[in-house]
């Protein structure tokens, strides 16, 4: 990949930037020219989005100083940023939902005749700009009805009319589809070649190593350094962000198989169709396929979540009635939802409280909670799991993603729970906490728990799984026993139905 | 930054956090004390002692001036200058007769003063003993009886205090907020479960009507305590029904707590209406104010204060020590999450409605024990006070954070305000007005110091830091 490399449009010197109990960032340097793909990568909490709210206008520095063209500037807030040319587009897009593109588009700088809003003049102007940055969509229906990667679209031709310099996105393809990716990556290099200094934050690294012409690794809340994207390759880039050597990617350890923990035989319900599997006590069961194929449904239904329509269940050999979580807690099978923030956990309590929620009737009496005891048994895990928190009354919301989801096991262990069910069990987790999660699967397994773990990841649920079934269409549509054997060729196969339209090329994560 | 500054600018922002976690847990307690100081400054009068306390006054005043004289007790008409004759009497001041003169009207109190010179002629002179708010009428009639013109009055000494402080004024104010305090109880729960209760101003009503019908039918004014008992339990029985069924809809049929209680406000407003014809029920037995005007023989604290202090502490541990505490907390903060953590979430939520259902029918008795009728006017706009008292005390409305004993302090800073205007003779449209602006002022100031807490500890460590 080349750009123009130009002018310096954004340099950033020794900034620095505390929040009640944590010093966000404390050393962060960085340029960016115009002309350039500039990439900034860390795992959560290295400070990235602290770097960026800076930049925009969201919080001022306590120290350091942000230079745009050369000159330093001090931002009085977001609109200040934007009038100075930085636009920056976030995972939560900031449109209006209920409005169309054009009034999006036109939002505070509305295009007036007298009184009057002149929309003939709006709607060439949106479809001109939206044309620029290829979205084919309608400038009149409201941006709601958009698909994701359209809202976006819309968002970047707002921030190219605005006459931005800087564009700054922020994890711009985690809800995009492969194609769309791939379509948001090749703008992004045209919007390059017209001179656009362009600062991006992703977490996956095949994309920044493809589209990037630099990239700036964050740990600790600074700045590492930065390098040419060319002479990189992924596995000297993670080592960077955690900071050590990285062993193998996935650190699969086999336990002794027991006896079968859970069966599920032919379950159906919504878009589930009859599905049948077995996990033995010791042993990772990899759950793949497509979105949509009925995997997460599947799951809700052994948990009791959604109502059943058929097909039975047995615990331990035993068949169980579950009809609700409540019921599935009871027998031991617990449930880690991929969405942790909207499913998992009550942001406002504390991470104690959510570490209790299931398990108060163990350290109650005649309904009083005895609270040393419930502290006691928290603080066991937290140092068991190595979950890192400030104090027991931290804020759940508080916590990065790899502490969330280990307070959500150690929350299941202390249920006594003998099946877990991993939905999606590093999304949104950072390279060297998924690794840590790894582990931690290991150590159940090997403790005798059955693991059932749903993966999009396909190098993640090859590389984890004792054995692997596939979904397709609300059905298993095959079983790879054989992990030696296995490649992700087969298993999409099987995700696509069996191999009538072939493997799909490309691309690792199927979502 | 060097590791050892780093350190100490982490500790300054523990402490930071700290403070300001205290500012937002007591600092409407703050906001409370302020306004009492505010009261007690602007209320502060020479205040004429009454009662047992005017005579323990006056006896002493006789000791010293007059151990030897007549002394003759006037008292005012009433109860409260029978309470000072008596006391006075029950003290025996000086070595002197004792005799009582009481009057109902000036006229008597003419004649019985104009025999008093002539009876004790050639003894000490005779001393008047009365309250200083009766000593004028005393001293014009003595004016118009030329053989008495020169006899003594003795009145208790006045001193300076609010009025505020008062322990008469400091009751009434407890008993007007009790009824409020005992419904927000119900209602802070419901609103951390992230609802809303508009029915329990009409469930007052409700409950009202219903205990004073019922103890019609159990015998009217010659019901018996027993027969009061369990009309009173049974009005809160109802109303604790009629939450249930409020809880019952959002739960079983989602439709959405505004609602649901909105219709129930209007039903239960309408039933109270039609069992009392429109018209206030009085067919109520003396005995039954006890549970709304009786007090403590011990410390004088009404009844109603203390079942709504019992409330509050029981409330407390519950929200803050029981599994069903935690699962409030966790159904108003995230329900999804809750239910997938093998919380029963319709069951909290049908126990917080009808627990706000019931609280409000104990509303409703106690106010008919308050004011020994039932009419279905009573408990008009109460919803308003009741969720301005739990937002004072600041729970958010948006659910999953709030607490019981932030409610007290709300209830008690509204019936601080309200009372100190009464005090200050601000007018009852004026304090429409007021007390508008205190609930938007006191969210405003709480939304205010939590930033500034934030602002203040990034600042200090800023500096730390440089």
């Amino acid at each position: 990949m080349t750009g123009v490399a130009g002018a310096t449009v954004l340099r950033l010197t020794g900034l620095a930037k505390a929040f009640p109990g944590v010093q966000a960032l404390r050393e962060a340097t960085l340029e960016v020219r115009s002309g350039e793909v500039h990439a900034l990568v860390g795992e959560n909490g290295a400070g990235k989005s602290t770097l960026l709210r800076i930049v925009t206008g969201a919080h001022a520095a306590d120290r350091g100083v942000v230079e745009l063209d050369g000159v330093a500037r001090r931002f009085a807030g977001p609109r200040d940023a934007r009038r100075r040319g930085v636009a920056a587009i976030y995972q939560e897009l900031s449109l209006v939902p209920a409005l169309s593109a054009r009034a999006n588009l036109f939002l505070g700088v509305e295009r007036r005749r007298g009184l009057w809003l002149d929309e003939a003049v709006e709607r060439r102007e949106a479809a001109a700009a939206l044309a620029r940055v290829g979205a084919a969509c309608d400038v009149e229906a409201p941006v709601r009805d958009l698909s994701v990667a359209a809202q976006q679209l819309v968002e970047i031709a707002r921030a190219l009319r605005a006459d931005a310099r800087l564009l700054i996105l922020d994890e711009p393809t985690a809800a995009l589809t492969p194609r769309e990716s791939a379509r948001l990556l090749a703008l992004l290099g045209e919007l390059r070649a017209r001179g656009l200094a362009i600062l991006f934050v992703s977490h996956r690294l095949d994309e920044v190593l493809r589209i990037a012409d630099r990239v700036t690794v964050m740990r600790d809340g600074a700045t590492l350094g930065t390098w040419a994207a060319a002479g990189l390759s992924r596995r000297t880039l993670i080592e960077r962000m955690v900071g050590r050597p990285l062993g193998e990617e996935y650190p699969k350890a086999a336990a002794a198989r027991g006896a079968p923990r859970l069966e599920a035989r032919d379950l159906r319900g919504g878009p589930v169709r009859g599905v049948s599997f077995t996990v033995r006590a010791g042993e990772v069961l990899g759950i793949a396929g497509l979105a949509g194929a009925g995997r997460t449904e599947t799951a809700r239904l052994v948990f009791g979540a959604d109502r059943r329509a058929g097909g039975t269940l047995l615990v331990d050999g035993r068949p169980v009635d579950v009809r609700s979580p409540r019921d599935a807690i009871r027998h031991g099978v617990c449930l880690l939802t991929e969405d942790r923030k909207g499913q998992g956990l009550v942001l406002g309590l504390s991470a104690r409280d959510n570490f209790a929620l299931p398990n108060l009737a163990r350290w109650s009496r005649r309904g009083w909670i005895d609270g040393a005891r419930e502290n006691a048994a928290f603080l066991r895990h937290v140092e068991a799991l190595d979950i890192r928190i400030a104090s027991p009354r931290q804020r759940a919301g508080d916590l990065s993603g790899g502490n969330q989801q280990k307070l959500l096991v150690a929350r299941w262990l202390e249920s006594d729970s003998r099946v877990l069910i991993f939905d999606e069990p590093t999304r949104g987790i950072d390279v060297g906490a998924r690794h840590e999660m790894y582990l931690l699967i290991n150590a159940l397994a090997a403790r005798g728990k059955a693991i059932v773990m749903i993966s999009s990841d396909l190098p993640e649920a090859l590389g984890m799984s004792d054995r692997i079934v596939v979904m397709h269409a609300g059905r298993i549509a095959g079983e790879i026993a054989d992990m030696a054997g296995a490649t992700q060729e087969r298993v999409m196969e099987l995700a696509t139905g069996g191999g009538a339209t072939g493997p799909r090329p490309g691309g690792e994560r199927v979502n | 930054m060097t590791p050892d500054r780093g350190a100490s600018a982490s500790r300054r922002a523990r402490l930071g956090a700290g403070f300001a976690r205290l500012a937002a847990e007591y600092g409407m307690l703050g906001v409370l004390l302020l306004l009492c100081a505010f009261f007690s400054v602007v209320t502060l009068r020479e205040q004429q002692p009454d009662g047992a306390a005017a005579a323990a006054a006056v006896a002493a005043r006789i000791a010293r001036e007059a151990p030897q004289a007549t002394i003759v007790i006037v008292p005012r008409p009433g109860e409260e200058g029978g309470r000072f004759a008596a006391a006075l009497a029950a003290r025996r001041p000086g070595s002197g007769r004792l005799v009582m003169l009481r009057c109902d009207s000036p006229a008597a109190l003419r004649d019985g003063l104009a025999r008093i010179p002539a009876s004790e002629a050639g003894g000490p002179e005779p001393v008047i003993a009365t309250t200083a708010d009766y000593a004028p009428t005393v001293r014009g009639v003595l004016a118009a009886l030329p053989a008495a013109a020169g006899t003594r009055v003795i009145v208790p000494p006045s001193y300076r205090w609010p009025t505020f402080l008062l322990v008469e004024n400091l009751r009434n104010v407890a008993n007007q907020i009790a009824v409020i305090a005992i419904v927000a109880i119900g209602m802070t729960i419901v609103i951390i479960t992230a609802g809303i209760d508009l029915s329990v101003g009409s469930l007052i009503a409700f409950a009202a009507v219903a205990v004073a019908w019922l103890i019609g039918r159990f015998g009217g004014q010659a019901a018996s305590p027993a027969a009061m008992l369990l009309a009173g339990a049974l009005a809160v029985l109802l109303c604790g029904g009629v939450g249930a069924f409020s809880g019952l809809m959002i739960t079983r049929f989602g439709v959405p707590p505004f609602i649901a209680t909105l219709g129930m406000m209007q039903v239960a407003s309408g039933v109270a209406y039609i069992v009392s014809r429109g018209r206030p029920i009085y067919e109520i037995p003396a005995s039954f104010v006890a549970l709304g005007r009786g007090v403590d023989p011990w410390l004088g604290i009404p009844h109603a204060v203390v079942l709504m202090l019992a409330l509050y502490a029981a409330a407390h541990l519950v929200m803050s020590r029981t599994a069903l505490g935690r699962h409030v907390y966790a159904v108003g903060g995230n329900p999804e999450a809750a239910r997938l953590a093998g919380v029963r979430v319709k069951g909290v939520l049908m126990f917080a409605y009808a627990l706000c259902g019931a609280l409000a029918g104990l509303g409703g008795v106690v106010t008919a024990s308050q004011l020994r009728s039932g009419a279905p006017t009573y408990g008009l706009m109460y919803e308003l006070y009741v969720i301005a008292a739990v937002v004072v005390g600041g729970t958010s409305l948006s659910g999953g954070e709030g607490r019981i004993l932030g409610t007290l302090i709300g209830a008690f800073i509204i019936a601080v305000i309200q009372n100190g205007m009464n005090l200050t003779n601000v007018e009852s449209y004026t304090q429409k007005v007021v007390l508008g602006l205190v609930i938007l002022g006191a969210v405003l100031l709480d939304r205010l110091k939590q930033r500034d807490w934030r602002r203040l500890s990034a600042g200090a460590r800023g500096e730390a830091g440089s």
